[in-house]
C-alpha cells in the first residue's frame, strides 16, 4: 500500500510540478486497500481486469514500479511500450493482470468472457474485474453481470465505491443504499466490505474466490472507499464538501494500518522506516529508469496493429 | 468585432439557446456541478437549474436515447457525450433510433435533438480517448454532422442545429478550444451543407476537416512565402457536404489535398476523393493526395503522438511533391 501511496505522490509531482508526464491520470489516494486485498486473494494464474484508475491495480499486482513509470512516461521500456499510458498501465498478462479499459464499464463484459473460457476449459482459476461505483450504471455492466450470474462464472466484480464517478456522487447517480444491493437483481452474492481496510478486503475476497473456484458462480464485492484527491490530477474536486473529506482523512487505510501493525508489534517504527526507505529509492530509480528510456520508433507502431 | 475562443462560442451558443427556447435542455455526463469535462457548462447548473442541466450517470446509450425520446415529445434536447470515443457506445440509439425514426414513421416523427462531443487527439490521452472518427457517420442517413474549426462557425453551426429538426452530431476539437476569433454578439445561423473559402489560392486546393484548418492556413502562409498561392476549403459539414464548392475550387486549381486528422483508408477524404473524381475528373491535373492519420490507434507516448497526427509540414511536403509531379 506504501508503494502505491509514494507512487501516486511522485507521480502528482511530476505532472503537476516538473511537467514531466503529460496526458490524464487518475490518482489511487485512499483507495490502496481495494488493489492491495484482493490481488493478495488471488492465485497464480488467476486475473484480474483493471480500468483507468489502474496505478494501484498495477503495483498492488507486482508490475515492477519501473515498468508502470516508464508507461507513464510513454517509453518503449513500460507495460504498453508507451501506447498505452495512464489509464491502461495495468497490462501485463504475464503478471495476472490481463488489461484495462478505459472506457468505464467496457472491461467487465469482457472479464465475463474471460471467466467464460475459464470454465469451458474446465480450469478452477478466477478473474478479477475493477471497476468504480459510476461504471455500474453502463449498459455493459448490466449486461455483463447477468450474463455472469446466468452462466455461473468465476468472476469477482469488485466494485470500487469511492462515492463518486468524477462529479457526479454514487448517491445521486443510483436509487438504493448500497450498490452491492444491485446484486440481488441478477440472482447473486452481493457482499458489502471495508474498502479501507486491506485485511477485511482479503478476507472477503478470499472467501468470494474461493467459492468461485468451487464453481458457486460470480460475486458483486462492493469495497467501499474514498478518493481523497480529485477524479484525475487536474480535478480540485471544489464539489466535496470539507466534512465529507475530513472524516475520510482519518480512515486513511495507510495510516491505520501502519499504527495497527506497530501496536499489534507485527512491525516496529524503525521497520516501517526501513521499508520507506527501501520505497523511496525504488521510485527514485524508477524515474530515472523511465526518463533515461527510450521512446519506440515510430516505424514500429505498425507492427502492433494487426496480430 | 469582439473575439471569443472556440470554447466560449460554444458556451454562449448553448447558454443563449437555454434562455431563449424553455425546450431546450441539456443532459450528459458531469455537465452540471462540476461544469462539464471541458469546462463548456460551468455555472449552468447555478443558472438554469438542475431541470434544464441534467447530470447523468455514466450512461451513454441512455444520454441519447433519453434525448430521443424527449424530442419526440416536443422538446430540444442537447446531449453531451465527453469524448468521441464513446460514441460507439450509444451508436445504436444514434444511427438505428435517432436516424431512422423519421424515416421508419413515415414522416410522422422527428427527432431533433444535438449530440455534442469532441475529440482529443494531441493530448495524449490514449488510443481510446483520441479518436476522431467523423467518417463512420457518413452511412448514416438521417444524421448531420457538423465540424466547425472556428469560433465564429462553432457558434453558426450550432445555432444552425438548434433550428434543424433532424439529430445534429455536432463534434468539437478540444485543442481548439483555447483557439481565438471574431465571434458576432447576435445569434447568426450558418446553413448546413455550405463550406467556407479560409483562404483563397490558385495553385492547389487544401480541403480541410476541424482541426486540420488550422494547419492548412499555417501551411499556406508558409507557402505563400515561396511564391505559391493556396486555396483553404472548410466543408463545416459533412453530412450534408458541399461537393460543388469543392468542385470549383479543383476546377480553378486543378490540384487537390485533403487534410483531417482521421485515419486515411474509409475517412472522410476517401468519399471527397471519389466524389472529386466522379464529378470533376478531367480538370485534375494529378493524382488526389490525402493528409490523413496512418491506420494505427493512437500511440499514448506524447512524441510518437506528434508523429502520428497530421501536420502542417505534412501538408507542405504533400503541396510540394503535387507541384514536382
Ligand atoms: C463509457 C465512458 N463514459 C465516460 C467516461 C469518462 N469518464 C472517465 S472516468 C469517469 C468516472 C468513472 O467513475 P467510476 O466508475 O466511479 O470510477 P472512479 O473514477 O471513481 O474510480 C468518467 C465519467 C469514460 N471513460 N467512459
Amino acid at each position: 500500500m506504501m508503494e502505491i501511496r509514494f507512487f501516486e505522490e511522485k507521480v502528482e509531482e511530476l505532472y503537476l510540478m516538473k511537467g514531466l508526464i503529460t496526458g490524464p491520470a487518475h490518482l489511487y489516494f485512499g483507495e490502496e486497500a481495494v488493489a492491495v486485498g484482493v490481488a493478495s486473494a488471488l492465485k497464480e494464474g488467476d486475473l484480474i481486469i483493471s480500468n483507468h484508475r489502474g496505478h494501484g491495480h498495477a503495483l498492488a499486482k507486482d508490475i515492477p514500479m519501473k515498468e508502470v513509470m516508464a508507461e507513464l512516461f510513454g517509453k518503449a521500456t513500460g507495460t504498453c511500450k508507451g501506447l498505452g499510458g495512464s489509464m491502461h498501465v495495468a497490462i501485463s498478462p504475464e503478471r495476472g493482470s490481463l488489461f484495462a479499459s478505459a472506457i468505464v464499464g467496457s472491461g467487465i463484459p469482457i472479464a465475463v468472457g474471460v471467466a467464460l473460457a475459464f470454465k469451458y476449459e474446465k480450469s478452477d482459476r478466477v478473474i478479477a474485474v475493477f471497476f468504480g461505483d459510476g461504471a455500474v450504471n453502463t449498459g455493459a455492466f448490466h449486461e455483463a453481470v447477468n450474463m455472469a450470474a446466468i452462466w455461473n462464472l468465476p468472476v469477482i466484480l469488485v466494485c470500487e465505491n469511492n462515492m463518486y464517478a468524477i462529479g457526479m456522487k454514487a448517491e445521486k447517480a443510483v436509487a438504493l443504499k448500497n450498490l452491492a444491493e444491485r446484486a440481488l437483481g441478477y440472482g447473486i452474492p452481493g457482499v458489502i466490505v471495508d474498502g479501507n481496510n486491506p485485511i477485511a478486503v482479503w478476507l472477503a475476497t478470499k472467501e468470494v474466490v474461493e467459492k468461485a473456484r468451487k464453481g458457486c458462480g460470480p460475486t458483486f464485492l462492493e469495497c467501499k472507499t474514498y478518493r481523497l484527491k480529485g477524479h484525475g490530477i487536474y480535478d480540485q474536486a471544489r464539489y466535496r464538501l470539507r466534512d465529507e473529506v475530513e472524516a475520510w482523512l482519518k480512515k486513511d487505510p495507510i495510516i491505520n494500518f501502519k499504527k495497527n501493525l506497530i501496536g499489534l508489534n507485527v512491525l516496529s517504527e524503525s521497520d516501517v522506516k526501513a521499508i520507506e526507505e527501501e520505497i523511496k529509492s525504488e521510485l527514485e530509480e524508477a524515474v530515472a529508469f523511465a526518463q533515461n528510456s527510450p521512446i519506440l520508433p515510430f516505424e514500429e507502431l505498425k507492427n502492433y496493429v494487426y496480430a | 468585432m469582439r473575439e471569443l475562443t472556440y470554447g466560449e462560442a460554444i458556451r454562449e451558443a448553448l447558454r443563449n439557446a437555454l434562455i431563449k427556447n424553455p425546450k431546450v435542455f441539456l443532459i450528459g455526463e458531469d455537465i452540471g456541478a462540476y461544469g462539464g469535462a471541458f469546462k463548456i457548462t460551468n455555472s449552468f447548473l447555478e443558472e438554469f437549474g438542475a431541470e434544464r442541466v441534467k447530470d447523468t450517470p455514466i450512461s451513454e446509450a441512455a444520454i441519447v436515447g433519453a434525448a430521443i425520446g424527449a424530442a419526440l415529445m416536443g422538446l430540444k434536447p442537447i446531449a453531451e457525450i465527453m469524448y468521441m470515443d464513446f460514441i460507439p457506445i450509444c451508436l445504436e440509439q444514434l444511427a438505428n433510433q435517432a436516424a431512422k425514426i423519421r424515416f421508419m414513421s413515415g414522416g410522422k416523427l422527428k427527432v431533433p435533438i444535438i449530440v455534442r462531443t469532441q475529440y482529443s487527439l494531441g493530448r495524449a490521452h490514449g488510443a481510446q480517448h483520441s479518436q476522431f472518427i467523423p467518417s463512420w457517420f457518413l452511412q448514416v442517413p438521417g444524421l448531420k454532422v457538423a465540424l466547425p474549426s472556428t469560433p465564429y462557425d462553432a457558434k453558426g453551426l450550432f445555432n444552425q442545429a438548434l433550428k434543424d429538426d433532424n439529430p445534429v452530431l455536432y463534434v468539437e476539437c478540444s485543442l481548439l478550444y483555447r483557439v481565438k476569433g471574431p465571434v458576432p454578439e447576435e445569434d447568426y445561423t450558418i446553413p448546413f451543407g455550405k463550406a467556407d473559402v479560409k483562404k483563397e489560392g490558385e495553385d492547389v486546393t487544401v480541403v480541410a476537416i476541424s482541426r486540420m484548418v488550422h494547419e492548412a492556413l499555417a501551411a499556406a502562409n508558409i507557402l505563400e512565402e515561396k511564391g505559391l498561392s493556396i486555396e483553404v476549403i472548410d466543408p463545416r459539414t459533412i453530412q450534408p457536404l458541399d461537393i460543388e464548392a469543392i468542385i470549383d475550387s479543383v476546377k480553378k486549381t486543378g490540384r487537390v489535398i485533403i487534410a483531417e486528422d482521421d485515419c486515411k483508408t474509409g475517412g472522410v477524404g476517401a468519399e471527397i476523393a471519389a466524389l472529386i473524381v466522379e464529378k470533376a475528373f478531367d480538370y485534375l491535373d494529378a493524382p488526389i493526395t490525402r493528409v490523413a492519420a496512418p491506420d494505427i490507434p493512437i500511440p499514448f507516448s506524447p512524441k510518437l503522438e506528434l508523429e502520428y497526427m497530421p501536420n502542417k509540414d505534412k501538408i507542405i511536403q504533400a503541396v510540394n511533391s503535387l507541384l514536382k509531379g
